[in-house]
């Protein structure tokens, strides 16, 4: 059970990053409300953030893995439900690569 | 008439209220914990990251850009990015937290996610009763089986010893793919800055840029076409504002 400094470094800065996300937002957006822009931005980054995770991801794979994502967002649309989804996308991986 | 804020009935109604959630999280944090291991972090390592963020999509998207040593400012730069989403929603809960003061509000806001939110928006609505021991409760579910999850995917990658090309390193992209399709709205809304988005991060990624660059300059230019779009359209303000 190793606790590498640089990890735990990361794992700190992560967590005050998210806390200032989680309670900052509540202490600051109360007191003052962010210009027109600044909110919109906010409200939309959701959808743009995981495409941009998404799109070179995806890039970078298979043909299987293409047919899995497929799998996963019928799935998704379908059911509405994030287990399935994943599970319907491995398993379609799974089948296409073969083997174990 | 003073309606209490923080009640133990409240928390215990939170609790029942995320089991469901639970299923929905559980192969959520499977993936981080395979994830986590494929990076090579050791279980306490694991944990510790799971416990103290708490926040399942960073903490994939900083393991995907995970290198040796440790990333310090990639890491935490793309964390602060993605998280930078429950800023407003913080601010959209302050009538929660409006008797709560001391531990009680600073704990129950750390312990805020997507689904907490959710729930509190769907349980405003039903009734008047704003206790944000529910939030806590919820939190506090959530955030118990979220380290069962990753503990249990870090020790299933470790088990079984998985090459690189295994089906179950496809689980981290899924859960990315799966939340697209709740945030699509429309093609008339979202297909510009969706598009706009993976261009530029496809484009960052060809010309060399390392992460997070690629998704951050993606996410960025696709808000940013999704604001100025709308900011012509003024007179009629789309959503409720966070308030």
């Amino acid at each position: 059970m190793a606790l590498r400094p640089d990890v735990l470094a990361v794992i700190l800065g992560m967590a005050a990053v998210t806390y200032l996300c989680r309670a900052g937002g509540y202490a600051v957006l109360r007191a003052l409300r962010p210009p027109r822009f600044v909110a919109a931005l906010l409200r939309h980054l959701p959808g743009p953030l995981f495409v941009a995770y998404v799109a070179p991801a995806m890039a970078a794979q298979d043909a299987a893995a293409w047919a899995g994502a497929a799998a996963v967002l019928a799935v998704q649309a379908a059911t509405r439900n994030l287990a399935a989804a994943i599970a319907a996308g491995v398993a379609a991986v799974a089948l296409l690569r073969g083997g174990s | 008439m003073v309606r209490p804020s923080f009640t133990g009935q409240g928390v215990r109604r939170g609790l029942r209220a995320a089991l469901p959630l639970v299923l929905g999280t559980f192969p959520f944090g499977l993936a981080v914990g395979v994830a986590a291991h494929g990076k090579g972090l050791s279980l306490l390592e694991a944990l510790l990251m799971s416990g103290l963020t708490f926040a399942g999509t960073a903490q994939l998207v900083a393991l995907e850009l995970w290198t040796e040593p440790a990333p310090l400012l990639a890491a935490v730069f793309a964390t602060f990015l993605v998280n930078l989403r429950m800023a407003p929603m913080g601010a959209a809960l302050a009538a929660w937290f409006e008797r709560v003061r001391g531990w009680r509000l600073w704990v129950t806001l750390g312990l805020l996610t997507d689904q907490a939110y959710a729930l509190a928006t769907v349980a405003q609505r039903r009734g008047p009763g704003r206790d944000a021991g529910f939030l806590f409760g919820v939190g506090l579910l959530l955030w118990l089986f979220w380290l069962v999850a990753v503990g249990a995917g870090h020790g299933l990658a470790e088990a079984v010893r998985l090459r690189p090309s295994h089906p179950l390193f496809f689980a981290p992209v899924a859960v990315f793919v799966a939340l697209l399709v709740p945030l699509w709205r429309g093609l008339r809304q979202d297909a510009a800055p969706w598009g706009l988005a993976a261009a530029v991060a496809l484009a960052a990624r060809g010309a060399g840029l390392g992460p997070p660059w690629p998704l951050l300059l993606g996410a960025l230019a696709g808000a940013a076409l999704a604001a100025a779009r709308e900011a012509p359209a003024g007179e009629a303000p789309p959503g409720p504002a966070p308030r």
